[in-house]
């Protein structure tokens, strides 16, 4: 974390109007803290510090969010770091080895099953009402319909109850999760090194970047991605891109193996830095691609962009969900905690790094006009726009890559996805690398 | 000769037990757990006790009819058998060279500490850090191609230098010639200088001595150092995985995403397999020579 400090002090030093900027929002973000302290405050003050065993992949979460949190409700967690995959597997193997966990909406098929995590009380989320409408709804604010092939949220949103093994397919008083984080995912690009316009996901198979593609090697994640090409080529169009067939799975798999024989690809990542390293030193100029990772990139001073594409994105989202394991005052904690976060200043942090935040209206009072503008609105920014560490990510005028959170959700075309097929597929794949 | 030392004196084999207990709890039990696993049925959240083949009539399906082409274990096998092959015979070469030099060419003790306390120096850092080093000199901008690019001997970067089995073949030697100096060396030192001098006054030139001497005498050091070898690069998946740019198969890596999927089930069948075929290839080794003659 060290990284972390010396952007910051940097920046202290660099930009005087940034951190008087960051002074109000302290000052702002300190009396609604203390109201909501004093809302909680009972459970926190009777009883010693709990630490709360926080279970996820981590990707958003530095040292200042842990301090944010004990400054303003006295609780600690302790993060224990694993990959999206790891975070299944230790639900269903060791469901009491955390107290919380913050996992992905496709994962809840293999989870809600094994009955290891219970429905999350809505009436106990103070702001459950102002949850985005594309998780209750599959719609967007502004009632734009959100693409729903795959495991959309608002498709596993609901349990039957508490400790309900099925989703329920009208709104419940439990949630499975209550999300957190979410995006809409696409390819990115090295605009210096393509030197034309990009607009399809066809691109990513088109012989010109041969040697110079990647994709990733996680089945469920790149067998999606791979759809998205196949249908922009004309291929094929799905009837759900996240539930193929066998057939359809062949098919698309059939395309890709053609593809990396004939040297299309100049590797495959299974690590977000694999990605980075590959985009930033040219080994790769187009590849699926995570935000961060395009932010990483520009953060060395390469051209970078996150391209949007005329087909739309891939999607996921991610939420938290209580194991069985948990009880009493530690739930209590969990159910404190999940309220902090959703209480703005989390969820300001998330849309800073270009992820968005579950409850948008709170988000925004912890942001700037101009921050508020870049991220959200599609807007040009007018002064620099920092990373929450500091890191410089646009300049004045510049706009967001996709534009505004309608224009990015909105154009959502599909989730990340468990299909029925999963072992077949995940068979295929593993031919695939092995052709 | 030498004394004879029973083994299975009773006081003695108490020594055992220590060992003997931690080679049960941590391999014995492991392994029987694994292949009890094997036989088990499972669905995307769990796995049900149960007694079927049908984890090892799916690894094989499609295996003994040829009609398209390799099914994905033979050709996994062979990509494996390919990168374990030429691993083996370069950490060979290199390891019984360096092992010779340091055994007949150094003559005083401390400096071949010395020297061989050296050949480890790479050992201080993590194997995946020098690994992964290979990268910026490797890559299409890398410190190679960049340098022969100047020196204008190429024109366009050599592409095949990373992320191919060139790339992975190099970095196996790089991590496991270590493997191969230590127990050839080990067996170099106990070679009686006489032995040697008495090969040289009956006449037999350099070469000879290596090959009607020196390897006989080495062949339980070569023996351990191919074990390891072999055993190490059939089950690896992360050096083949970032040095061949994900796009190598190995059945290392076919495991670990089967274990990602909670398909752990098949990942215990194929890993009874892999080791079922590793054993073979060490009987198979051990037929040339008995090691516990020798040692």
């Amino acid at each position: 974390m060290s990284l972390i400090k010396t952007t910051e002090e940097k920046m202290k030093s660099k930009n005087l109007s940034t951190i008087s900027r960051r002074k109000m929002l302290k000052l702002g973000a300190g009396t609604s803290a203390a109201a909501i302290t004093a809302l909680y405050a009972p459970s926190v003050i009777s009883s010693d510090p709990i630490t709360l065993r926080y279970l996820g992949t981590a990707v958003s979460m530095g040292d200042e969010v842990q301090k944010k949190l004990f400054e303003d409700t006295g609780l600690k967690v302790k993060f224990i770091a694993v990959t999206t995959d790891e975070v299944t597997k230790r639900v269903l193997t060791q469901p009491n080895s955390f107290d919380l966990v913050d996992t992905e909406y496709f994962s809840l098929p293999k989870l809600v099953p094994s009955g290891n995590i219970l429905g999350m009380d809505t009436k106990r989320i103070k702001e459950w009402d102002n949850v985005t409408s594309i998780f209750t709804k599959g719609v967007t604010p502004s009632g734009k319909k959100v693409g729903l092939q795959g495991t959309a949220p608002s498709k596993v949103m609901y349990l039957e109850g508490s400790t309900g093994k099925k989703f329920a397919n009208d709104v419940t008083q439990y949630a499975t999760l209550i999300p957190t984080i979410y995006n809409a995912d696409t390819l990115g690009i090295r605009p210096d090194l393509i030197g034309r316009p990009i607009n399809s996901w066809a691109e990513l198979l088109n012989p010109e970047f041969k040697g110079k593609a990647a994709t990733l090697n996680i089945p469920s994640i790149g067998i999606m991605d791979a759809a998205m090409v196949v249908e922009a080529m004309g291929e094929y169009t799905y009837p759900d891109k996240g539930n193929m067939t066998k057939d359809e799975i062949d098919l698309t798999m059939k395309i890709f193996t053609e593809a990396k024989k004939a040297g299309q690809f100049r590797a495959f990542w299974t690590d977000f830095n694999e990605s980075v390293n590959l985009m930033a030193s040219g080994e790769v100029v187009i590849q699926s691609m995570w935000s961060p990772a395009i932010t990483a990139v520009k953060s060395q001073g390469k051209d970078c962009v996150y391209q949007p594409l005329k087909e739309g994105y891939r999607a996921w989202a991610a939420g938290f969900a209580l194991p069985k394991t948990t009880k009493g005052k530690t739930a209590d904690a969990v159910y404190e905690f999940v309220n902090w976060y959703l209480s703005g200043w989390v969820g300001a942090y998330l849309n800073r790094q270009g992820y968005y935040s579950a409850v948008l209206p709170t988000a925004k009072q912890y942001m700037s006009e101009d921050e508020w503008g870049f991220w959200m609105e599609g807007k040009a920014a007018k002064g620099d726009i920092l990373s929450p560490t500091g890191a410089k990510l646009a300049s004045a005028g510049e706009k967001r890559d996709g534009g505004s959170y309608e224009d990015r959700m909105g154009g959502v075309a599909c989730w990340n996805a468990t299909m029925d097929e999963n072992k077949y597929m995940v068979r295929k794949w593993n031919e695939m690398v092995a052709s | 000769m030498r004394k004879k030392i029973r083994i299975f004196q009773p006081k003695l084999s108490w020594l055992a037990i220590p060992f003997a207990l931690i080679f049960i709890a941590y391999f014995v039990v492991p392994l029987i757990l694994t292949l009890i696993v094997s036989f088990w049925d499972y669905t995307e959240y769990s796995i049900i006790p149960d007694f079927i083949f049908g984890n090892y009539v799916y690894i094989f399906q499609g295996c003994f009819s040829f009609e398209d082409g390799l099914c994905l274990t033979f050709k996994t096998y062979i990509s494996t058998f390919f990168f374990c092959f030429f691993t083996w015979l370069i950490t060979l070469l290199l390891g019984f060279s360096v092992a010779y030099f340091l055994a007949f060419y150094v003559n005083s003790l401390p400096l071949q500490i010395t020297l061989f306390l050296i050949c480890t120096i790479p050992f201080w850092t993590s194997n995946v850090i020098r690994m992964v080093s290979w990268i910026p000199l490797l890559g299409r901008n890398g410190l190679v191609n960049e340098t022969l690019i100047s020196f204008g001997l190429i024109q366009e970067p050599m592409e095949w230098l990373l992320y191919s089995s060139f790339s992975v073949v190099l970095a196996l030697v790089h991590l496991y010639t270590l493997f191969m100096i230590v127990p050839i060396f080990n067996s170099m030192l106990r070679i009686d200088k006489e032995v040697i001098e008495a090969a040289y006054d009956s006449g037999a030139n350099q070469f000879q001595i290596i090959t009607n001497v020196i390897i006989p005498l080495c062949k339980p050091g070569i023996i351990i150092g191919s074990i390891f070898v072999i055993t190490v690069v059939m089950g690896d998946f992360l050096t083949i995985g970032i040095m061949g740019g994900q796009q190598l198969a190995s059945i290392g890596k076919i495991i670990n995403t089967e274990m990602n999927y909670l398909q752990l089930p098949g990942a215990a069948a194929n890993s009874v397999i892999l080791l079922l075929i590793t054993i073979f290839i060490i009987i198979v080794m051990t037929k040339f020579i008995d090691i516990r003659k020798e040692l």
